[in-house]
C-alpha cells in the first residue's frame, strides 16, 4: 500500500528505467559504426595490416580453447564485435550481415594481397587470406546496444527498488518508533520481515514486468530464450537483493547511514556488473571479483537468455550463485535483526 | 484483591546510571493505577519492562502470579509515549492491520465506537490530529480484548478539550474491567483517573497509595488565601492557627478549623476581599515529594 501511495517514489520506479532506456536506445542507436572492434584469440601480436590503423580496437582474450572461441564469435555474431582473429589457429571471422565486414576484410589483406581487395571477390568461407590466415563467415543480426542494456537497467532498477524498499523503509520504521509498536504484538520479528521481504517481492516483480512489457512493446526488444527462465531467474535475483535489504537494515537506526551504505552497496554494482557496458577486456581480478555481486549474475544470466537463447541449464550456474547468496544474506539478516 | 502484575526489586542500569533503581509494586485487578513523577524519574523505564519490551537488569514482572511469558502480548494493550503509526494508510487499514495481529481481536465496529473514530476512519494516518491520534493510538491498545492496557503519557501535547475527551475514553475502557496502567505528569489527569497511584522519581517509588489516602498523610486542613489582608492581623491574632506565612504578598493560614478561623477574621475586622480557600492536592504533594527546584 505504501508503495502505491508514495506517488512521488512510485513514479521513481516505474519511470526511471524505462527514461534509462528510452534514452539508452536514442543515444547509441547509431554511431557505432565508425569505430571497428576485433578480438584476438591466442597469443602473438594482431596482423600487421591492421595494427597501425587507428579506428581500430583490439580486444585481447588470453585463452583460445573452443569455449572461448564459441563465446567471442557468438559476440561477432550480435556485432558486438566486427572481426574475430584466432591467432592460434590461422583464422578469422567475420560477420557477413555486418555492414563493415567487407571493409575490415579489405583492410586487413590489403597490404600483402592487393588482389584480393576487391569487394566480392571471395565469398566462401576457408578461402585463403591475409598471411596465411583462413577465413571464416558467420551470419547474425546486430544486437542493438538497447537490447544489450535493458536487463541491466531492469537488473538495476531491481536492485534499487528491493535496497531501498526494504532497508531503508525498515530503518525508518525503527526511528519512527513503529517497530517499537509491531514488537509490543505478537508478531514474531520472523513474520514481520518474511511480511516486508514477500510483499516487496511481488512489487519488485510486477514492477520489472511492466517496465520490461511496456519498453518491450515499443522497442521489441530481441528475445531468443524462454520468458519463463528469465521469470526464474528474476525471482531469485528479487529475493537474494531483498535479502541485502534486510542484512543492512538489521540493526541501524539511522536513515542517513542507511542511505549511504546502500550507496556504497550499489555503486560497484552499477560499475562492476555490467550494467551499462561490458566488462570484457578490462582486467581479470575485475571480472572476478564482479562475480561476488549480485546483480553480475542476474544481468549476464538475463542477457544469456534474450540474447543468446540460453536455457535453464545454461544459466543455472548463474541462478544457483543468486540463490546461494539469497540463503547467505538471509540467513544473516535474521541473524542480526533487532526491533530496537 | 490479588494483584494483575505485580512487579519485584525492578532494576534497570545503563552505562552511568539507574534509570530503575529497586521498585516494587502490584496492581489489583481492575483498577486504574497510575505510576507519577517527573520527567526522567523512569517511569516510562519501568512501565516498558512492565510490558516485557526492556529487560530490567535485575527483578522480576509477575502477570498473575507467573513470570511473562510469550502470550503475554496477546493479553495486553499498550499506548506508547511516541509512536509514529504506519505512513500512507488509514485508520481504517491502520485498525485493520492491528486486528490481524491478535488471536481474538475485537470487532473493529465496537472499537470505532468507543474512541469515536467514524469521523476519521478514511484519513490518512499523517493527517490527524493530535486528539484523534490518541484515541487511534487507544483504538490499537484496546483491540486485543486485553485484561491490562498499559498507557504511557496518554495526553501529554493535547489541548483541554481533548484532555477530558480522553479522560471520559479511559473511563469507558475501564468501566468494561480492564485494567488501567497509567503514567503521566498530569497531577489532574491521576487525581481524576486513578483509583492508585505510585510517585516516583529517581528511579524509585516514594509513595504509594490511593490519592485521598495519600492528602490525608501528609497534609492537614485547607489553606486559605487573604490577597487583600493587612500583615499586621498576624501580630494580635493570638486565636488565629498557627501556621500563617505570607506568599507572594498574600496571607495564607493553613487551617483545619474552617468554622473558628473565619470567626476570628471577622472578629478581627480583617479584610477578606478577593479570599479563596485551597485543598491541599496531588500536585501540591507531587511538589512536595519531588521538590520544586529545576532538574538538570
Amino acid at each position: 500500500m505504501e508503495f502505491l501511495r508514495d506517488r512521488g517514489a512510485l513514479f521513481w520506479n516505474i519511470l526511471f528505467p524505462v527514461v534509462l532506456v528510452v534514452g539508452f536506445a536514442f543515444v547509441f542507436s547509431n554511431g557505432d559504426d565508425s569505430l571497428f572492434t576485433v578480438g584476438l584469440l591466442g597469443d602473438g601480436d594482431a596482423p600487421e595490416s591492421l595494427r597501425e590503423l587507428a579506428g581500430i580496437e583490439f580486444v585481447r582474450y588470453s585463452n583460445s580453447d573452443d569455449a572461448q572461441l564459441e563465446a567471442v564469435t557468438t559476440r561477432l555474431r550480435q556485432h558486438q564485435l566486427d572481426m574475430v582473429i584466432d591467432l592460434d589457429r590461422a583464422e578469422y571471422y567475420l560477420n557477413s550481415e555486418a555492414p563493415g565486414a567487407e571493409m575490415l576484410r579489405r583492410l586487413l589483406h590489403s597490404a600483402h594481397d592487393p588482389s584480393l581487395s576487391e569487394v566480392g571477390a571471395v565469398d566462401a568461407a576457408g578461402v585463403p587470406g591475409a598471411a596465411g590466415f583462413q577465413e571464416r563467415r558467420i551470419t547474425g543480426a546486430a544486437i542493438r546496444y538497447v537490447d544489450w542494456v535493458v536487463p541491466g537497467v531492469i537488473g538495476m532498477n531491481m536492485m534499487f527498488s528491493c535496497l531501498f524498499g526494504v532497508g531503508y523503509v525498515i530503518v525508518r520504521y525503527r526511528k519512527n518508533g513503529v517497530l517499537k509498536r509491531l514488537k509490543a504484538t505478537p508478531v514474531s520479528a520472523f513474520v514481520f520481515v518474511s511480511a516486508q521481504g514477500a510483499s516487496r517481492l511481488v512489487i519488485v516483480l510486477v514492477t520489472s514486468v511492466f517496465v520490461f512489457a511496456g519498453t518491450n512493446a515499443v522497442f521489441r526488444f530481441t528475445m531468443n530464450g524462454s520468458y519463463g527462465t528469465l521469470l526464474l531467474l528474476t525471482v531469485v535475483a528479487i529475493i537474494c537483493m531483498i535479502g541485502i535489504g534486510l542484512l543492512l537494515a538489521g540493526r541501524l537506526k539511522n536513515e542517513e547511514l542507511a542511505d549511504g551504505l546502500i550507496n556504497l552497496v550499489t555503486f560497484p554494482m552499477i560499475i562492476l556488473s555490467g550494467v551499462f557496458f561490458s566488462l570484457e577486456g578490462s582486467p581479470e581480478v575485475l571480472q572476478r571479483a564482479s562475480l561476488a555481486l549480485p546483480l553480475t549474475h542476474y544481468v549476464s544470466g538475463a542477457r544469456a537468455v534474450m540474447l543468446e537463447g540460453a536455457g535453464l541449464g545454461e544459466v543455472l550456474p548463474h541462478t544457483l550463485a543468486l540463490a546461494v547468496m539469497a540463503v547467505v544474506f538471509w540467513l544473516c539478516a535474521a541473524a542480526i535483526f533487532r526491533w530496537e | 484483591m490479588s494483584a494483575i502484575i505485580e512487579v519485584r526489586e525492578l532494576r534497570k542500569r545503563y552505562k552511568d546510571v539507574s534509570a530503575v533503581d529497586g521498585v516494587s509494586f502490584g496492581v489489583p485487578e481492575g483498577v486504574c493505577f497510575g505510576l507519577l513523577g517527573p520527567n526522567g524519574a523512569g517511569k516510562t523505564t519501568t512501565i516498558e519492562i512492565m510490558e516485557g519490551l526492556l529487560d530490567p537488569t535485575a527483578g522480576e514482572v509477575l502477570f498473575r502470579g507467573r513470570p511473562i511469558d510469550r502470550r503475554f502480548k496477546e493479553k495486553v494493550g499498550i499506548q506508547f509515549q511516541h509512536t509514529a503509526l504506519p505512513e500512507f494508510i488509514t485508520v481504517n487499514e491502520t485498525l485493520k492491520l492491528f486486528s490481524a495481529f491478535y488471536p481474538h481481536p475485537r470487532p473493529l465496529n465496537d472499537v470505532v465506537d468507543i474512541c469515536a473514530l467514524e469521523e476519521i476512519i478514511d484519513r490518512d494516518n499523517r493527517k490527524l490530529s493530535g486528539g484523534q491520534r490518541q484515541r487511534l493510538l487507544l483504538a490499537l491498545a484496546i483491540i486485543p480484548q486485553p485484561q491490562l492496557v498499559f498507557l504511557d503519557e496518554p495526553t501529554t501535547g493535547l489541548d483541554p478539550q481533548a484532555r477530558r475527551n480522553f479522560w471520559s475514553l479511559i473511563e469507558r475502557v475501564r468501566s468494561e474491567g480492564t485494567t488501567v496502567m497509567l503514567t503521566t505528569h498530569y497531577m489532574d489527569e491521576a487525581q481524576l483517573l486513578c483509583d492508585q497511584v505510585a510517585i516516583m522519581d529517581h528511579g524509585r517509588i516514594l509513595e504509594i497509595d490511593s490519592p485521598q489516602t495519600l492528602l490525608e498523610r501528609h497534609f492537614e486542613g485547607v489553606v486559605v488565601r487573604l490577597p487583600n489582608a493587612d500583615a499586621g492581623v498576624l501580630h494580635n491574632g493570638a486565636r488565629l492557627p498557627a501556621a500563617t506565612k505570607r506568599n507572594n504578598g498574600a496571607l495564607e493560614l493553613t487551617t483545619t478549623q474552617l468554622d473558628d478561623t473565619f470567626r476570628s477574621l471577622l472578629d478581627l475586622g480583617v479584610n477578606l476581599d478577593g479570599f479563596s480557600i485551597h485543598k491541599p492536592n496531588l500536585e501540591d504533594l507531587f511538589i512536595k515529594l519531588t521538590g520544586s527546584t529545576l532538574r538538570v
